[in-house]
């Protein structure tokens, strides 16, 4: 009675604690090395393009800097993810929400440029009320309609990208910008409040960290969060506790809503400083695969934040250094995402090697 | 020989299924597998079966060794099985469920008459040309009989045949099954309710804790010897005590509650109306998918009715939410455990949670007190003989006895006014049942309005002082228990008795 094959994926019968932890490592480390391989074949040295990808940004003078500057909104909205999946709500559209978190907040830079310094309040206040109009839609039309989030929030991240876009072409674009697709730049009051005399470091880098120890305490310790988590792990418990499954959804919409939509308002009143068509490289989508690195646990987002961030500063420093096109930074944060599933397995099944069985 | 098993070994993580377990059927035998849940008598019919493979052992099948690699090599041998649950399509006919069921192509000429032949032949009325979604669940396992018989099994293995069916369905049941054994089919007959097992079994084997214990012909022994040779213990009968006044002011009142069913192949209820007194058991009785479920979700919350069908305590309930109806006083065990009436992956501290938000301290400003709920959870532990690590193992961990007395004492120590209990103790082990027995007895002594929907007859018996019966999505007017007996309940259960009533 033998499988043919080297080795059998057996039923633990548990979830490991130490592959709970262990697993993103491993997945980084493959990740690294099946890069690596992508580059050789390439025709790439591999380990020093690796090199090149992962320890030089950080080796860079100012590089630590730019790495919690790109990690920010990263962390404020793998936070915000890692709450609403583990509700079981799919939020993938934060995207669109961080786009439109950055219009609303952007919008009152534009119509207030000789306003003091409250201003900036008033521009997180929106940017906020922004990305929670973005995900309270998706959470309307999966209460009221029974709509997928997952396909509704992805779908809404184009409107909200095109939104975007006809506003800095058209009725928003600077008059004295020859032309470019971009806005006026902000005023000094409507930037975001820099830590320190020198750089990029704003507010943002610190309210992140704060934002994610927050959540942790209201996801394990509060009862909203112990729903939170009944909800994810068994909707049928959920409903006989009698907890309005509506009522949560919209709740982890909001949350998550609001946080991009205040990591956006950080990226335009920090480092871009106006509207453009391009103001996110793609983190929306990357804080997908924060949330999912790091555990769906705000404090494992941080870390994960952080991780993300490098790979978006390897992808531009391999562009300048090595001439490798932009894709990388995608192709390596895809790589991530799918070793790491892949390791998952390794939560709830042990690999049993033939040779130990017979 | 027909069939010979020799030292089966089975492992899973952390438990061993079976260990070295030997079992002999001959041609034309009725051989009973009996043992309690968990004793490890579904791994071993799935390893003759070919859905599982044994670690260690030999089969041997007509005197020649074989591996049985998958169902499909069980049939081929002449192994028929009819599962506990079975796999039919609800929008298909009897016809086009047992085409699907058959291997070759070959086999489906002239389907239909070989069903009426074979139907006709063992008794097993079927009408090919039905849907199966119409039809009773005492119909739909002769669906599967048939689609075993119409492949000519030598050995024919059933699970638990008698929990989904009345007393006369399961009478005509054993007039074909010992029809078939005469033929010279060995049947292998897994259940563990004793009198029936006595009444047709040739032969058992006993397992207890993945082991074969013993060997016997049931008819030589008495029920309680088997069912102690089961647990290996003493049986002890729950004590009843004195019944309660029975006619003092409602606590629980159903009026004329008709709700359609959220599910496509659900059953509506239709019109139920019962009042149940504190102090008193009501027992509803009832073969599975009468609207058991529906009505339970109904009494829950879960789903809401029309406003003055429910009244808990004189108060209107009917849309009124869960949290609500437990602020109410009401409190309840659904019938499955783990993922409904209990978070698998979640401690039993947070699983205590789950239902009991409404008692003081738990829950401050918004947060949880998580030392408070600790304690709370240590009490159940302590007060409702659990078995586990304490208040951090998960729900999952527990066996189902255990859990199941979790779930129950973490209503009861609320105090409730009104339980309502769906299955009290499916899947639970021998002693576990007793102790539950006993809780759901004293809790209604000490005032409290119990409701405990059953499928098992016995316990229904055992524990309730007035008995109704759901059939059909209709509940029959209850009748004292001292005035009910087996046969005019199995009657109500056939749907017959309701339908005059109606």
């Amino acid at each position: 009675m033998r499988n043919p094959g080297f080795f059998k994926i057996q039923a633990r019968g548990g979830e490991s604690a130490f592959w709970r932890v262990a697993s993103p490592f491993l997945a980084v480390g493959l990740t690294a090395i099946f890069t690596g391989l992508i580059f050789a074949l390439m025709g790439r040295p591999p380990a020093h393009t690796v090199w090149v990808f992962l320890a030089s940004p950080l080796l860079a003078k100012g590089g630590l800097a730019a790495l919690v500057v790109k990690a920010a909104p990263l962390i404020m909205m793998g936070v915000g993810l890692s709450l609403a999946y583990r509700a079981n709500v799919w939020n993938i559209g934060t995207e669109g929400q961080f786009t439109l978190g950055a219009i609303c907040g952007g919008g009152v830079a534009l119509a207030l440029p000789d306003a003091g310094a409250w201003v900036f309040l008033l521009m997180a206040l929106c940017g906020i009320l922004g990305g929670m109009a973005g995900g309270g839609l998706v959470a309307l039309l999966r209460v009221k309609f029974n709509a997928n989030e997952i396909l509704t929030s992805l779908m809404l991240s184009y409107v909200f990208q095109y939104l975007l876009i006809y506003l800095v072409t058209g009725p928003w674009r600077d008059p004295q910008g020859f032309g470019f697709p971009q806005t006026a730049l902000f005023s000094d009051a409507a930037g975001a409040p820099k830590l320190g005399a020198s750089g990029n470091v704003h507010l943002g880098v610190l309210l992140a960290p704060l934002l994610a120890v927050a959540l942790w305490i209201g996801l394990e310790k509060s009862y909203l969060g112990f729903q939170f988590r009944v909800l994810g792990q068994s909707p049928r418990a959920a409903r006989f506790a009698g907890f309005s499954e509506a009522s949560l959804v919209w709740i982890a919409m909001l949350i998550s809503g609001g946080l991009a939509g205040l990591a956006g308002l950080f990226e335009v009143a920090g480092p871009v400083g106006q509207l453009t068509t391009n103001i996110s490289p793609g983190y929306g989508f990357a804080a997908i695969i924060v949330a999912f690195l790091g555990r769906l646990n705000p404090l494992g987002a941080v870390a994960a934040g952080l991780l993300l961030a490098l790979s978006f500063l390897g992808g531009d420093a391999a562009q300048i250094q090595l001439g490798l096109p932009r894709a990388v930074t995608g192709i390596f944060q895809g790589i991530l995402l799918f070793t790491l599933l892949a390791c998952d397995v390794l939560l709830a099944h042990r690999i049993v090697w033939r040779w130990r069985l017979a | 020989m027909l069939l010979k098993l020799i030292d089966i070994t089975k492992r899973y993580p952390g438990c061993v299924a079976n260990d070295n377990v030997s079992l002999e059927i001959e041609s034309g035998e009725i051989h009973a597998l009996l043992g309690e849940n968990g004793a490890g008598k579904s791994t071993l019919v799935k390893i003759i079966y070919g859905v599982v493979r044994p670690d260690e052992g030999e089969i041997l099948w007509q005197g020649a060794q074989v591996t049985i690699g998958s169902p499909r090599v069980a049939q081929r041998l002449g192994i028929g099985m009819v599962f506990q649950h079975f796999s039919l399509f609800e929008a298909l006919t009897v016809e086009e469920n047992i085409a699907l069921g058959l291997a070759d192509a070959a086999a489906r000429e002239g389907l239909r008459e070989k069903i009426i032949r074979v139907s006709a032949q063992y008794g097993l009325a079927l009408d090919p040309g039905r849907v199966v979604h119409d039809l009773s669940v005492g119909e739909r396992q002769r669906i599967e009989i048939v689609r075993c018989l119409l492949t000519e099994p030598k050995l024919l293995i059933m699970d638990e045949p008698t929990s989904v069916l009345t007393p006369q369905e399961a009478t005509q049941l054993f007039h074909t099954l010992r029809r078939l054994a005469a033929e010279g089919c060995a049947i292998l007959y897994i259940s563990h309710k004793l009198e029936e097992v006595r009444a047709l079994c040739g032969a058992a084997t006993i397992m207890r804790l993945g082991r074969v214990v013993g060997q016997c012909r049931p008819a030589e022994k008495t029920v309680k010897q088997l069912a102690e040779m089961m647990i290996n213990a003493e049986l002890k009968a729950p004590a009843r005590g004195v019944a309660g006044p029975g006619n003092g002011p409602p606590r629980l009142t159903l009026a004329a509650l008709n709700l359609p069913s959220q599910t496509p192949f659900g059953t509506d209820l239709k019109d139920i109306s019962v009042s149940v007194a504190g102090g008193e058991i009501l027992g509803i009785a009832g073969v599975a998918g009468n609207g058991q479920s529906e009505l339970m979700e109904a009494l829950c919350g879960e789903v809401l009715a029309p406003r003055d069908a429910i009244a808990i305590d004189g108060a209107a309930a009917g849309r009124l939410r869960p949290q609500a109806r437990r602020t109410l006083g009401a409190g309840f065990v659904p019938e499955e455990r783990n993922g409904h009436g209990a978070v698998p992956g979640m401690s039993l501290s947070e699983n205590a949670l789950l239902a009991a938000y409404r008692r003081p301290g738990l829950v401050r400003r918004g947060m949880v007190n998580a030392a408070r709920v600790g304690e709370f959870a240590r009490d159940i532990i302590a007060r409702f003989d659990v078995r586990t690590t304490g208040p951090h193992a998960a729900a999952r961990a527990l066996s189902g006895g255990n859990l199941q007395k979790f779930l129950i004492g973490r209503e009861v120590l609320q105090s409730p006014g009104v339980l309502v209990i769906n299955q009290p103790t499916w899947g639970v082990d021998a002693g576990a049942a007793a102790f539950i027995h006993a809780a759901l007895i004293g809790l209604a002594r000490a005032g409290a309005a119990v409701v405990v929907i059953s499928q098992d007859l016995d316990e229904i018996f055992v524990l309730a002082d007035r008995i109704a019966v759901i059939a059909g999505g209709r509940l029959s007017p209850p009748v004292a228990a001292g005035a009910a007996t087996v046969e005019s309940i199995g009657l109500l259960m056939g749907g017959t008795g309701v339908a005059a009533h109606a």
